[in-house]
């Protein structure tokens, strides 16, 4: 009986599975029926995925608050934009370009994380975000006395994603079923994200794991069981720098065009808002949160105004302000009423009832 | 006594707050396998010299000869590596986890697996898993809280987590073990139980260094007890000598009236 119990719970995990599956390979089908731009939007969720988790593993795994992490975002996008267009007449493939990014999305990640080693909370997030603003400010003004980046007018004709003829950036057909650029994209998407997930899963039960969620406990007791707790949080924030890179490539890609503006302070605060209103350091929660936070501004920007008009038969409020409106309003009411995020892991849920007993 | 006997020596080890003199010139030598006991008053420094000896404070002048080499100061994780764990007086458990993942954490050090292989899981990340989890599992038997092992360590009795302390310093492999106040707090079986337990661990080769205010306790346990008053050591022998000696009476009866 209790084994029939098991296999049926373990087959209930497939079918959850291969749910999960079919609506990740309807989604951009579905989407399409909305127009291409639905498509993109939905890319950018995804994308907005990968990011996070990759911000989880500083923030929520080794619990380093980055400010920043837009800054390797920046690195990875000016990466492939320098090597892949008509700005340098550079057009190296992906293939090689991407790790590249990522490496140096780390070597800065690590760059950032050296003289931040000693601070905490408040302080690591003041300097962090200093240097998310310094990146920012540094490929706005690179483009004199020696033009690097093109300054603000940013670089564009960007190469797509090539693989030897097939490039992701136009339609094609397979087996009697055309696929857009953005739904060939989304695939590529979908297969980083899993590969994110998959990386995050497996390093939250492991040796690392641990040490990292050690040191968020309690740093001294960490280091006198002999972790180094610097090279253990350097680790941290080399890997989330790393899938920053790599997220930035990829959106340089996509869009064929980079510009500093991308890459604001703005962008930064998302992202760390994604992971905090998901359920920081929880890979469902953060999951939600990112797509949570890309479709719902979204979604109020196409629904408020044609809302008003059926309610007040004319346009009362500006539909970007209202927009903004709800979105804070949103935020301000899940972190007011459900503290741990929307989807936190157990453990976080016991950290914050404790503090706030 | 050859080099041979010796674990532990501290070389005039100073340590200044500001005007403060947390502990003038303490030197002393502990011998392998001893239970070597550091008793004073409130104050006396006795917690200070932990901190030298396992990195968290740097000393100003003196240093640390252990196993003989000569320690590194101000590199808490490099004190344990070369075999020194160490107790903290105010518990320092990971609260949020799980009492076998903290002995876990404390296996870190004489462990490998790095980041590919936790993102791999290959054959030896997976054994070395494994051979965490189970020494973990023998430790927390070893101090006797293996039934609460999947309770979380800030939910866990006060006698408990003082254990489980333990168990995690002993997860690192000490040569060296030290024990900040272990019997703060606890009551007469408690105490009774943790004697045993240190007596074990002592019988098992490890060296215990034992700060504690519990007189007793120290007077039963130690073959050898140091004494220190105001960051200075005035007394080191065996429990019967120290007990008598005036100087000692007088630090703990009140030095300021003589």
């Amino acid at each position: 009986m209790s084994t029939a119990i098991k296999s049926l719970a373990r087959h209930q995990h497939w079918l959850a599975l291969l749910v999960v599956g079919v609506v990740l390979l309807l989604v951009p089908f579905v989407a399409a029926l909305g127009g291409q731009a639905w498509v993109r939007i939905a890319n950018f969720a995804i994308l907005y995925v990968f990011l996070a988790l990759g911000l989880n593993i500083v923030v929520g795994y080794a619990g380093l608050l980055d400010l920043g992490y837009v800054a390797f975002y920046a690195v990875g996008a000016y990466t492939y934009a320098l090597l892949a267009s008509p700005h340098f007449a550079i057009h190296l493939p992906f293939w090689v370009i991407l790790p590249l990014g990522a490496g140096l999305a780390c070597v800065f990640g690590v760059l950032l994380g050296a003289p931040t080693l000693k601070l905490r909370g408040d302080y690591l997030a003041i300097v962090t975000l200093g240097f998310g603003e310094i990146i920012r400010i540094f490929m706005n003004n690179l483009n004199a006395p020696v033009n690097i980046t093109n300054g603000a007018q940013g670089i564009t004709l960007i190469d797509p994603i090539r693989i030897g003829g097939f490039s992701l950036s136009q339609s094609s057909t397979f087996l009697g079923v055309t696929l857009s650029g953005p739904q060939k994209y989304y695939f590529l998407l979908v297969g980083l994200a899993i590969l994110v997930i998959v990386i995050n899963i497996r390093l939250q039960d492991s040796r690392i794991g641990r040490a990292w969620q050690a040191i968020r406990e309690d740093e001294v007791a960490a280091k006198a069981c002999g972790i180094n707790t610097r090279n253990i949080k350097l680790l941290a924030f080399a890997m989330g720098a790393s899938f920053g890179g790599i997220a930035g490539g990829v959106f340089s890609a996509m869009q064929g065009f980079v510009s500093p503006e991308s890459f604001s302070l703005m962008e930064s605060i998302t992202i760390l808002a994604m992971v905090v209103l998901g359920g920081m350091g929880h890979i469902p929660g953060v999951i939600l949160g990112a797509v949570l936070l890309t479709g719902l501004p979204e979604a109020l920007r196409y629904g408020i105004e044609p809302l008003q008009k059926m309610v007040f038969g004319r346009l009362l409020i500006d539909p970007e302000s209202l927009r903004m409106l709800v979105f804070g309003l949103a935020l301000v009411l899940v972190m007011r009423f459900r503290p741990a995020g929307l989807w936190p892991s157990p453990q976080r849920r016991r950290e914050l009832s404790e503090s706030t007993d | 006594m050859s080099a041979q006997q010796v674990l532990l020596e501290a070389h005039a080890v100073a340590k200044h707050f500001g005007g403060v003199k947390a502990l003038h010139d303490v030197s002393l030598t502990i011998r392998r396998g001893e239970i070597y006991g550091l008793i004073g008053p409130n104050g006396a420094g006795k917690t200070t010299f932990f901190n030298c000896l396992t990195g968290l404070y740097k000393n100003e002048s003196g240093h640390f000869v252990f196993d003989g080499a000569r320690l590194a100061a101000d590199a808490p994780h490099k004190a344990a590596e070369v075999g020194i764990a160490r107790t903290f007086q105010n518990i320092r458990l990971f609260g949020n986890m799980t009492a076998i993942e903290n002995v876990m954490v404390g296996r870190h050090l004489r462990t490998r697996a790095g980041v590919l292989g936790a993102i791999t899981r290959n054959a030896s990340t997976r054994a070395e898993e494994a051979a965490i989890a189970r020494r973990a599992e023998e430790l927390l038997h070893y101090v006797g809280i293996h039934e609460r092992a999947h309770d979380y360590a800030k939910n866990l009795s006060y006698g408990d987590q003082r254990r489980l302390e333990i168990a995690r310093a002993l997860a690192t492999e000490p040569k060296l073990l030290a024990l900040d106040e272990p019997a703060a707090g606890m009551n007469g079986t408690e105490t009774d139980a943790l004697r045993v337990l240190v007596e074990g661990i002592c019988r098992d080769g490890v060296t215990v260094l034992l700060i504690e205010h519990d007189v007793k306790l120290v007077m039963g346990l130690c073959g050898r007890v140091a004494v220190l008053d105001y960051g200075e050591k005035i007394c080191e022998d065996v429990p019967a000598v120290v007990q008598r000696d005036p100087r000692v009476i007088e630090a703990y009866l009140g030095g300021s009236l003589a």
